[in-house]
Formats: C-alpha cells, sequence, structure tokens
C-alpha cells in the first residue's frame, strides 16, 4: 500500500497530463461545432507542450540563464544546478506552429460561414450533399 | 517547487479547459480558453522553463484570444452544443 | 496511456534519461562558445537554427495562406456616409457615385459607435511604450527570457490595438497591405540570407563563426551577433503576419470594416 502511495506521489502530474490530453481529443472528435473542434486540438497541443517541458524539470535547479555573466573561462558551471534547457526550444516551434495554425483555422471557419451559412458539422453535412 | 500550488493550478486548468468545451456561448469559450492558456503560462514559470512561458502569454493570452474574438465577429455566436 | 507512465523516472530527477547526457554538454559549452548566458534562446537560434528558420517559414505560409483564403479585391458594393454638422446618415447604393469626404462627410462602417475620448487617447499614448518594449525584448533575447518571437508577436498587437480603438480604416491607411507583404518576405529573407553568407566564408549553412571578417570588432563575440541578427528576421517576420491574418479575419478580406 505504501508501495502504491509512493507511486501516486511521485508521478501524479503524469496522470493529470494524460488527462488533459484525453479532453482535448475529445473536443476534437466529438463535439459538432468547427470551432470548438479547433479549441479541442490547440488543448490537445498546450497538453503536450506541457508535458514535454516537464520531463525537462529538475528538483532545486533553477532557471536556465546563467546567474552571474562575468564567469569568463574560469569558473565551472555545474549542470545539475539548471534545468535541462533543450526541452523548452524544441516547444518553442511546437508553440509558434499551434499559434499560426489557429489562426489559419480562423480564417478557415470565416470562409466556411461565408459560403454555407452555418458552422455545425451535421447541417454541413446536409448542405454538402444537396448540392 | 512547491506541490500545493502545483495540485490547484492544475485543477483549475482541467476545470477550464472542460468548461471551455461545454458552454454554449462561443464569446464564453473564447474568454474561457484566454483564461486556460493564461493559467499554462503560470504553470511553465512554476516549473522554470520561462521562455516558453513567456511565448505563451503573448500568444495565448494576447493574439490568439484577438483572433477568436474576430472569427466570432464574423460568424455566429451561438452554438448548438 | 497510464499503464506507460508507470515506466516514466520519477518527477524531478536529476538523473533521469533526458537530462544526462546531452543537455549536460549543451549547458557546461554555451557561454564558452557563443558568449550568450540564455541557455534557450542559444540552442534555438544557433545550435538548432535550421528548425527555427523553417519554423519562420511556417509563419509566413499561414500569413500567405490567409491572405490568399480570404482576400477579396471586389469592395463593398454599397456605401454609409455620415454628414457630421447634423448626423444624418446617407446610404449610397451605387458603387460609381462617391461622395468626396472631407470636414462634412466622412465614411462609416454598418455598425458605427460613436468614438470614445477616453479609449482613443489612452490607446494613442500607450502604443508607442509597447513597441519599445517589443523592441526591448527582441534586442535582450540572449540575457533574458525573450528572443525574436516574443517581441515580434507583442509589436505586432500594439497595431491590432491601434485597429481595434480607431477604426481598422486608421491602421489600413498607415501600413499599405504591400509594406506588410514585403516585410514578411524580408524576414524570413534576412534569416536565410545570413545563413547564406555563412557558406561564401568557407563554414557549413549556419555556422556564424566564419562570419568574422566581415563585422568590425571582437572576433570572439560574432556568434552573439549572428543570434541578433537573426533574430531581427524572425521578429520582422512575425509582426507583419500577425497584422496580415488579422486584417483579414476581421474584415472578411475587403480591408473597409472591422471590430
Amino acid at each position: 500500500m505504501s508501495d502504491l502511495l509512493s507511486l501516486i506521489i511521485a508521478k501524479y502530474n503524469y496522470w493529470l497530463y494524460v488527462l488533459l490530453m484525453m479532453i482535448g481529443l475529445y473536443g476534437m472528435i466529438a463535439k459538432n461545432n468547427l470551432i470548438k473542434k479547433v479549441v479541442g486540438m490547440n488543448i490537445f497541443q498546450t497538453a503536450i507542450i506541457l508535458f514535454y517541458v516537464s520531463i525537462g524539470y529538475k528538483t532545486g535547479a533553477t532557471i536556465p540563464i546563467i546567474k552571474s555573466t562575468d564567469t569568463g573561462h574560469g569558473v565551472i558551471i555545474r549542470a545539475a544546478e539548471y534545468i535541462n534547457p533543450l526541452t523548452s526550444c524544441l516547444m518553442l516551434t511546437a508553440i509558434v506552429v499551434s499559434v499560426a495554425t489557429f489562426g489559419y483555422a480562423m480564417a478557415l471557419a470565416v470562409r466556411i460561414y461565408q459560403r454555407y451559412q452555418t458552422l455545425e458539422e451535421d447541417e454541413l453535412r446536409m448542405r454538402l450533399s444537396e448540392e | 517547487m512547491h506541490w500545493p500550488i502545483d495540485i490547484i493550478v492544475l485543477t483549475l486548468v482541467i476545470f477550464c479547459a472542460i468548461a471551455a468545451l461545454s458552454v454554449k456561448d462561443l464569446l464564453v469559450t473564447a474568454i474561457l480558453f484566454g483564461a486556460y492558456s493564461f493559467l499554462m503560462c503560470l504553470l511553465w514559470t512554476i516549473m522554470g522553463a520561462v521562455d516558453v512561458s513567456f511565448t505563451e502569454a503573448s500568444v495565448g493570452a494576447g493574439v490568439s484570444t484577438v483572433f477568436f474574438v474576430a472569427a466570432i465577429f464574423r460568424t455566429s455566436r451561438r452554438t448548438k452544443d | 496511456m497510464l499503464y506507460g507512465t508507470g515506466e516514466f523516472p520519477n518527477w524531478g530527477d536529476p538523473k533521469s534519461p533526458a537530462s544526462l547526457h546531452v543537455s549536460d554538454y549543451y549547458i557546461e559549452k554555451t557561454f564558452e562558445d557563443t558568449g550568450v548566458p540564455n541557455f534557450v534562446t542559444a540552442v534555438v537560434t544557433d545550435y538548432r537554427g535550421f528548425d527555427t528558420m523553417f519554423e519562420t517559414a511556417v509563419i509566413f505560409t499561414a500569413g500567405l495562406g490567409c491572405f490568399l483564403l480570404l482576400r477579396d479585391f471586389r469592395g463593398k458594393k454599397e456605401h454609409y456616409y455620415r454628414h457630421v454638422p447634423t448626423g444624418v446618415i446617407l446610404h449610397v447604393k451605387d458603387d460609381k457615385k462617391t461622395l468626396k469626404v472631407g470636414s462634412e462627410f466622412e465614411y462609416m462602417d454598418k455598425e458605427w459607435v460613436p468614438p470614445d475620448l477616453i479609449n482613443k487617447t489612452v490607446c494613442r499614448i500607450l502604443i508607442p511604450f509597447i513597441q519599445i518594449y517589443a523592441l526591448y525584448v527582441v534586442a535582450h533575447g540572449d540575457y533574458s527570457p525573450g528572443g525574436g518571437f516574443q517581441g515580434g508577436v507583442i509589436f505586432g498587437s500594439s497595431l491590432i490595438l491601434l485597429a481595434i480603438s480607431y477604426n481598422l480604416k486608421t491602421l489600413v491607411k498607415r501600413i499599405k497591405e504591400k509594406l506588410l507583404g514585403i516585410f514578411a518576405a524580408v524576414g524570413v529573407l534576412i534569416y536565410a540570407g545570413i545563413a547564406a553568407i555563412c557558406m561564401p566564408m568557407g563554414g557549413a549553412f549556419l555556422d556564424y563563426g566564419k562570419l568574422a571578417p566581415l563585422v568590425p570588432g571582437d572576433p570572439h563575440h560574432i556568434r552573439a551577433l549572428g543570434m541578433l541578427g537573426v533574430e531581427i528576421g524572425v521578429g520582422i517576420a512575425v509582426m507583419a503576419v500577425m497584422v496580415i491574418i488579422y486584417i483579414n479575419i476581421v474584415s472578411e478580406g475587403r480591408h473597409d470594416e472591422g471590430l
């Protein structure tokens, strides 16, 4: 029992991230409105970014900027004092791509509304099959 | 890093996400989406990734909400589900 | 997926495999190689500069796609004018007869709101400060969190603030659409250009170290200067694309009315 408890305490955050990802996936698949699907996609993307950033965290370490810049070439920088910077930089690109996709999806939604006067998926299907 | 603040913010994030997907008015979704983005930014600051959280603050709670509201302005505001 | 998390290392463990092998090299050698204290900016623009170049291309493509999808060059067929002294609204249905806009008549959007003085004045004062802050964020990307992309987004949102507080026509008159398109393309070209100049100087594609003979000054700092130039390119491209996407969404491509 204490083994399970220590397992939960050490890893509870991963389960919450998985829950967030599933919420986003549910929104993408099960909602009828197109804009809600896009919101679900964005929730999914930010949950994945959260997961990656949390991998690079070290207990007791500080942000990835060197503390004093007059180190020159003499002082050694200990790697255990700084959190892992690699995961953050890959996620910067992911955030940029997610905002570009979001802007483009909004433009597509406006265009679809101009053409078909609706944004619900079942009504869209009916109007498409009538043409 | 303090685990109580982490759990509180994570719970709020999950509530925001569930609420943003279930309301019927799209403007409420836009505001909740902005709040969700800001809480994510807080989470990343807690974990130490300051560059990621700066980017998310400027993009998610700024420009992304503006695009959303502009798109709602040009399409309808109510949804059926 | 929940079962897979059983195999993960504990949270915050300094000995987890993600933090052990590769990132130690980056943390220890970044300051010696490049002279830049912010590890994340150094990795993003220097060690993995190829990714950032294509990310800029992705943003440019999104802006281009929004422009191609929504832009409507036909313009509206009916115009609304408002006689300023009396407040009478004229609805001119014919496209060919246009009234001369001057001190008597002014253009009007279909949903016209009376101009709010407090709103306009406060935003007018704030916008230059926001722009200075955006340039500060771009320039200090090496020493504090920030960088090219964040500064570009802040600059773009200051222009969107101008469009929201006044009306869209003010923004379109000040910053023409052709200028925005040129800015977006120039941003990507600056990035690719700096990367391509390294090749004739004898290095690989993104090797800023070989640019030393071209720039007067301390050759130790050449990598940091290359990073700064690249970030300026990214900032310009992102700023232009944010404004392009906003203008096209809010006016359905016609560039006349707006929020």
